[in-house]
C-alpha cells in the first residue's frame, strides 16, 4: 500500500506508562460513509451545511441516549479522575498520545456532557471542565472515538466500573445520527442487509466454496466430511463470521467444525440468509441495526427448524449472542413473550440456546465422543490469546470464567504444548489484538500495528522462553488483524490460527472411506 | 476518490484506490492500479487478475483464498497452489491488492 511507511513500536523490556506524546494521533482519520452508505440505513448522508442544525441533531441525541440508557449517564457523572485506567489501554501504550487514555477518551464526552447536561456545566462551564460542542471539537470525537476497539479492558481496573467501550459506542451512535459515519463499518452494515453478511458473499459463491472445501476436506482424510448449507431438518445451525468462509487462516476453523459435527454424528447447517455472525451494529452503538442484522439468525432459525443454534469463532459475535439475543430474537431462555416462545418451542431445551461451538467442542470431548491424536499437532507450540468480547463480554459453561477455561481445556486435549502468555495479559485482564471494535481497516493500520504492542510483548516472552510457534485465538477479527500486524514485529503471519484449527488437525474420523 | 487517466479514457476511483465502476476496467487500467501498488505486473499477475475477473463475473464476489489458491494450483502446478506464492505476487495479499488491480470492490469484513 502507498503511504508513509509504518513502524511498530520498540517492545519494551519493562512495561512501563509510556512517556506522553500529545496529539500524536489527532489527524488519525478513518474513511468517512459516503450517502451511498449512509442513507439506507436510516442515517443521514452526511454533515448539514448549517453547522447550528448538526449541532442541535447531535446534542438532542446525546439526550436521548442519556435518557434511554442509564448507564451512559452514570458513566458521565461518576468518574472521579483516580487515574487506575490511564496507562491500561493498548492504544495510548502503544502511541502515548494522552486522549488515548480512557478517562481522557470518556472526557471528550463528558466535557459536552456536562455543558448540555449539568446545572454546573450550564453556568459556569470553564469551573467544572465544560465545553461546547463545536465542529473541532466532533472531528476529535470521530478521530478518538474511531481510535477505541471497544474492548473493555480498562472498565476492569475503574473502582467505579465505568465502561468506556459504551462511552465511545454513544459517541458513534451521535456522529452517525449527526451524517458523520465511517465508511467501514457501514458499508458492512448494508451487505449484510443486501447480501446476508460482512463479505457480500452471495448464497451461490457460499455453496462453491463450501463444496471445494468438501472436495479438499475428502482429499485430505478420505472422509465424506460434509459443510452443508440450507439444509432443513437439521439439529444445528451453525452461525459464523463470513471471514470463515473467506479468508486464511480462518477457513481452517471452518474445517473444524464440519469435523468435529461429523465425528460426533450432529447433522447441522449453515444457513444463506444468517451467513454471517458478526454484528456490527454493535461496533456503532446503534440499537435497531443491532436487532436487523441479529433478526436474520431468528428467521433462519425458524424457516430451517433448528433445534440448537451455535456460534463459531468471532468474539463480538458471541457477545451479542450471550449477551443480546435473548431479548433481540428471542434465542435464548427465560422469556414468556409470543416472540420468544415460538422459537423456545422450536429449539431443543436440554441444550443451552445459544451455545459457542467451544462449548460444544468441550462437552463432546468430556463425553469421550471425539478422539484424538495429539500428536499430530507436535510441530505446533501453542498459546492462548483470549479475545475480548469473550473474556469481557460474555462467559461460557456455567460458571464464571468458563471461557477462559474451555478454549484452553480443548487446546490441551488436542496439542501436546501449551504455553499461557504472562497472567497480566491474558483471560480477563487481555489485550485486545488491536483491530477489534470496527478498527480492522486499511487506513488505521499504522494505529493496528501500534495498539497490538502489549500483545506482541506478551508473546515476545513466550516465543524467547517457551518457543512458541502459534497463537491461537476464536475470533475472525484477532485472525486478521494479527495475520497483518504480525510481521511489523519479526512474527511469521502464518503464527495464528483458530481453536478449532488445531481440533481439525488431531481429530480422528473414524473409517469411512 | 480520484481519477486514472490512461490512453485518453478517465476513470473514477473511489477514497482508496478501487475502481468505482466494474466496467471501467481494462489491462491498461490494470496496469496503472498495479503501479499504484507497487507491483510489478508479470504474466503470474495477469494469470490471478484474470481468473479472479473470471470468477467474479460468475459469482459476484471475489473467490476466497483457499478456492483461489486452488484454481491457481490446477492452472499452473501444484507448487503454485498456495497463498505463499500469490502472497510474493502481491505482497498486501492476493485478497485486497489482486481485487483492486482486478478492478474489484475490496472485500470487506474480518479479513
Amino acid at each position: 500500500m502507498a503511504g508513509p511507511e509504518i513502524k511498530a513500536p520498540a517492545l519494551r523490556e519493562f512495561p512501563t506508562v509510556p512517556a506522553l506524546q500529545p496529539d500524536a494521533t489527532a489527524d488519525v482519520k478513518c474513511w468517512v460513509a459516503s450517502e451511498k452508505i449512509q442513507e439506507p440505513l436510516g442515517f443521514p448522508g452526511k454533515l448539514a451545511d448549517d453547522w447550528q442544525e448538526t449541532h442541535d441533531r447531535a446534542i438532542g441525541r446525546m439526550g436521548e441516549l442519556l435518557d434511554k440508557y442509564r448507564s451512559l449517564k452514570v458513566f458521565m457523572d461518576a468518574c472521579v479522575h483516580c487515574g487506575a485506567c490511564t496507562d491500561k489501554c493498548h492504544y495510548f501504550i502503544g502511541t502515548g498520545d494522552p486522549k488515548n487514555m480512557p478517562v481522557a477518551r470518556q472526557d471528550l464526552m463528558r466535557s459536552v456532557y456536562r455543558r448540555y447536561f449539568t446545572p454546573a456545566g450550564k453556568m459556569f462551564p470553564q469551573l467544572v471542565g465544560a465545553r461546547d460542542l463545536t465542529r473541532e471539537v466532533l472531528d476529535e470525537w470521530y478521530s478518538y472515538y474511531w481510535q477505541c476497539s471497544e474492548c473493555r479492558r480498562c472498565s476492569v481496573f475503574c473502582p467505579y466500573g465505568i465502561d468506556t467501550a459504551e462511552i465511545t459506542m454513544a459517541g458513534r451512535e451521535i456522529l452517525d445520527a449527526v451524517g458523520y459515519g465511517q465508511k467501514y463499518s457501514n458499508e458492512i452494515i448494508g451487505k449484510v442487509h443486501r447480501v446476508g453478511n460482512n463479505l457480500g458473499l452471495p448464497g451461490p459463491a457460499l455453496i462453491d466454496t463450501l463444496s471445494g472445501l468438501e472436495e479438499d476436506v475428502k482429499d485430505d482424510t478420505g472422509c465424506d466430511v460434509r459443510y452443508p448449507v440450507d439444509e432443513k431438518g437439521a439439529e444445528v445451525l451453525l452461525v459464523t463470521p463470513s471471514a470463515d468462509f473467506f479468508a486464511e487462516p480462518h477457513i481452517e476453523s471452518t474445517i473444524g467444525y464440519g469435523k468435529v459435527f461429523h465425528a460426533a454424528g450432529i447433522s447441522w447447517t449453515f444457513s444463506s440468509m444468517a451467513s454471517e455472525a458478526g454484528n456490527f451494529g454493535m461496533f456503532i452503538g446503534n440499537y435497531d441495526q443491532l436487532h436487523k442484522i441479529a433478526q436474520r439468525v431468528r428467521q433462519a432459525a425458524l424457516e430451517l427448524g433448528v433445534k440448537r443454534i451455535v456460534v463459531g469463532e468471532c468474539g463480538h459475535a458471541w457477545r451479542v449472542a450471550y449477551a443480546f439475543w435473548n431479548t433481540l430474537t428471542g434465542i435464548g431462555a427465560g422469556a414468556n413473550d409470543p416472540f420468544a416462545v415460538e422459537l423456545q418451542k422450536q429449539l431443543d431445551p436440554r441444550y443451552k440456546q445459544p451455545a459457542h461451538i467451544c462449548e460444544v467442542t468441550w462437552d463432546l470431548i468430556q463425553q469421550g465422543r471425539l478422539k484424538f491424536d495429539k500428536s499430530a499437532n507436535d510441530h505446533r507450540i501453542v498459546t492462548f490469546h483470549d479475545s475480548c468480547n469473550v473474556a469481557r463480554g460474555s462467559r461460557m459453561g456455567d460458571y464464571a470464567g468458563g471461557q477462559f477455561d474451555i478454549p484452553r481445556h480443548i487446546i490441551k486435549a488436542v496439542a501436546n504444548k501449551f504455553h499461557d502468555m504472562a497472567p497480566e495479559t491474558i483471560g480477563e485482564r487481555t489485550f485486545c489484538c488491536g483491530g477489534g471494535g470496527g478498527v480492522l481497516t486499511d487506513e488505521l493500520m499504522d494505529i493496528r500495528v501500534k495498539g497490538a504492542l502489549p500483545r506482541m510483548e506478551a508473546l515476545q516472552r513466550v516465543v524467547d522462553d517457551n518457543g512458541v510457534n502459534f497463537m491461537a485465538t476464536i475470533c475472525a477479527i484477532c485472525k486478521a488483524q494479527f495475520s497483518k500486524v504480525l510481521p511489523y514485529y519479526g512474527f511469521k503471519s502464518g503464527m495464528v490460527g483458530g481453536v478449532h484449527q488445531l481440533v481439525s488437525t488431531a481429530i480422528q474420523l473414524g473409517n469411512e472411506q | 476518490m480520484g481519477t486514472i487517466d490512461i490512453n485518453g479514457k478517465s476513470v473514477e476511483t473511489d477514497e482508496e484506490g478501487y475502481l468505482v465502476n466494474l466496467n471501467d476496467w481494462d489491462e491498461a487500467i490494470g496496469g496503472e492500479l498495479a503501479k499504484s501498488e507497487n507491483v510489478n505486473m508479470t504474466e503470474q499477475h495477469w494469470e490471478v487478475v484474470n481468473f479472479l475477473r473470471e470468477y467474479y463475473n460468475e459469482f459476484q464476489i471475489a473467490p476466497a483464498v483457499r478456492v483461489l489458491t486452488k484454481a491457481i494450483g490446477k492452472k499452473l502446478g501444484p507448487e503454485k497452489g498456495n497463498s505463499q506464492y500469490l502472497y510474493e505476487l502481491f505482497p498486501y495479499g492476493p485478497a485486497k491488492q489482486a481485487c483492486k488491480i482486478a478492478g474489484l470492490p475490496k472485500p470487506t469484513g474480518c479479513i
